[in-house]
């Protein structure tokens, strides 16, 4: 995990060399190009991008109405104020509708660490699983990324991809293939399974590695695609775990710990916990800080599991 | 001209029975935008209901999504689908949604929620300009949906890009559902307003089809600029007892004052089967 990349740089990169051979690919943004990373699309194909300004509903809804005329329009921009200020355009001119628009949702979570919770998205999974026609995706490196871009570009269905803002460890090999709709299991381990999405599954990973140093043997599982969502891996993981500790950049409310409870609640017994942010507005702080104030980070999920084996006997 | 009129009066009948019907839908928003519907759909526009999705059609975005009716209507008329689906209108299992979706052959984006057909309309003509095509697109907002900041987002895009080939209409019936607009919350001067986001604006009696068809046929005036029809209208127009009631928003008609609506209607299709001061219109091929 020496290399790092930005996931939001890698979809723009990719998206470009794919959009040099796919004419129907265009860009929509709201004065966000270069936080979204996006400048070098504008630099190169300007007639395939659109600007609209501080305007987040008219950016969703003019990609609707340039997916409704058979463009595959990608609308870039922060995650809060797609999963906020343009949340009904996506629900209705997007989910609804049926109209072929990515949001590519940068900067997610508490991505913008310090700048507050106006600039955080916490809520968007909850929010997002909530719409019918929608995919909801969470990419959990550089590597990925790129193979989820691929896909999107072949699925005529709208998806909202949240990624964050700072290079993060590369985990895949570049050789790793990447299913629609499913987890990875990443590592094999038995005493208790690290089920992540997004931008901590690499923690976890690290957090596998320092519980193997005081004898503890963890699964990892990176689940990407919160929907459509794998809920046969969690139930197979389930069969062979007694404990399950789920870990995301989300509410506690409504994200992955919750999906993976629901997917539990009919299938077989197992003890979870979920490691996420509280019901409260977070801490100031860096990306990191706030991670480790809240034990998203390698430590605080390598403490959190071994206080659960202990509690659990 | 004739038969256009002839036209609007029988969709009058039509949506007031679909209405009654359901026991459900919006009388007063759909009968005063009827005649703005009839003027695009069976003159103006370059449509082929065969073809629902012909690529060079011209496209119409129905912004204030509660006056479907009038809209069903005339796309079951025009033979878009079967119309004798209008009879399910809003019946459990019906694609005739109270508020169009895309299950209904011609309709393009599925609205209901107001102020987001402005900004879906823009991004059809940035579109239409992008693949040189020369299609128009027709936005119908309602003036109370004014009140919605996207619509005005939407507005400075559409000047921005000099989209020429996009046409907001705005059905000025002048009430909205808790009352006079101006009362709820003033939106005059509006056609200053549209003009002060860089819209080209042209005033029209909304009810008369003349009019209506020659205004829409000479849009664009200017070049790179967006154009904005703002249509004078009369809510409930048809109707002696509807027109100008802010109860009509969407009261449904009993049997009572059905029976009384279609006489009055009926009423005005004889006079009107009488009047040859309406036969001239030669261009007409409706």
């Amino acid at each position: 995990m020496s290399q790092k990349m930005a996931t939001r740089h890698a979809i723009a990169e990719t998206l470009l060399k794919i959009a040099r051979e796919d004419a129907r690919i265009v860009v929509v943004t709201s004065d966000a190009r270069g936080s979204a990373g996006i400048e070098g699309f504008f630099r190169e194909l300007p007639e395939r991008t659109v600007e609209v300004g501080i305007a987040e509903q008219a950016a969703i809804g003019v990609a609707a109405g340039l997916a409704l005329s058979r463009k595959k329009a990608y609308v870039f921009g922060p995650a809060c104020f797609y999963s906020a200020r343009g949340f009904e355009q996506v629900k209705n001119d997007v989910a609804y509708t049926g109209s072929n628009v990515k949001v590519i949702a940068v900067s997610g979570g508490v991505s913008y660490g310090p700048l507050g919770s106006t600039h955080h998205s916490l809520h968007d999974i909850a929010a997002l699983r909530a719409i019918p026609g929608i995919d909801v995706i969470l990419p959990s490196d550089a590597l990925q990324a790129t193979a989820i871009t691929q896909m999107l570009v072949e699925s005529e269905k709208p998806a909202y991809v949240r990624v964050g803002r700072n290079p993060i460890p590369v985990i895949y090999e570049p050789q790793s293939r990447f299913e629609h709709g499913k987890g990875v299991l990443l590592r094999e381990g038995k005493e208790v399974a690290i089920i992540a999405t997004g931008e901590v599954v690499w923690h976890a990973l690290e957090a596998a590695q320092l519980l193997l140093e005081v004898g503890v043997n963890a699964t990892v599982v990176d689940m990407p695609f919160l929907k459509p969502f794998d809920q046969d891996l969690i139930v197979e993981i389930a069969n062979r775990h007694e404990r399950i500790v789920t870990v995301e950049e989300h509410s506690i409310y409504g994200g992955l710990g919750e999906v993976v409870l629901h997917c539990l609640a009919q299938g077989p017994s197992c003890s979870v916990k979920i490691i996420g942010i509280p019901d409260e507005y977070p801490i100031t702080g860096t990306q990191a800080q706030v991670y480790a104030h809240y034990g998203l980070d390698s430590r605080g999920i390598q403490n959190a599991v071994l206080d659960f084996l202990q509690r659990m006997g | 001209m004739k038969t256009l009129m002839k036209k609007a009066i029988q969709l009058r009948m039509d949506l007031l029975q679909m209405i009654h019907r359901a026991n459900s839908g919006h009388t007063g928003g759909s009968l005063s935008s009827v005649d703005i519907l009839v003027a695009l759909f069976y003159r103006v526009m370059r449509i082929d209901p065969t073809r629902p999705l012909w690529e060079e059609r011209d496209r119409f975005v129905l912004s204030k999504g509660h006056s479907v009716e009038g809209y069903y209507a005339i796309l079951a008329d025009l033979g878009f689908f079967p119309k004798e689906e209008l009879e399910r209108y809003c019946r459990l299992g019906s694609f005739l949604t109270g508020h169009p979706t895309r299950k209904v052959p011609g309709v393009e984006v599925n609205t209901g929620a107001l102020g987001h057909g402005l900004a879906v309309g823009v991004g059809m003509a940035i579109a239409g300009k992008m693949d040189s095509k020369p299609y128009k697109v027709y936005v119908l907002m309602g003036d109370g949906e004014l009140g919605e900041g996207s619509v005005w987002e939407a507005a400075q895009v559409a000047a921005h890009y000099g989209l020429d080939n996009l046409v907001g209409i705005v059905d000025r019936n002048r009430l909205q559902i808790s009352g006079y607009t101006e009362e709820v919350l003033r939106l005059e001067n509006l056609a200053e307003k549209w003009r002060a986001f860089g819209w080209e604006v042209v005033n029209v009696d909304g009810h008369d089809l003349e009019r209506l068809v020659g205004t829409f046929e000479k849009v664009p005036i200017l070049a790179k600029k967006p154009h904005l029809v703002l249509a004078h209208t009369v809510k409930g127009k048809g109707v002696s007892f509807i027109e100008n009631k802010k109860e009509w928003h969407h009261h449904v008609p009993s049997e009572e004052e059905l029976r009384r609506a279609l006489e009055e209607l009926n009423r005005q299709l004889e006079e009107l089967e009488n009047d040859v001061s309406k036969d001239g219109y030669k261009t007409c091929n409706c």
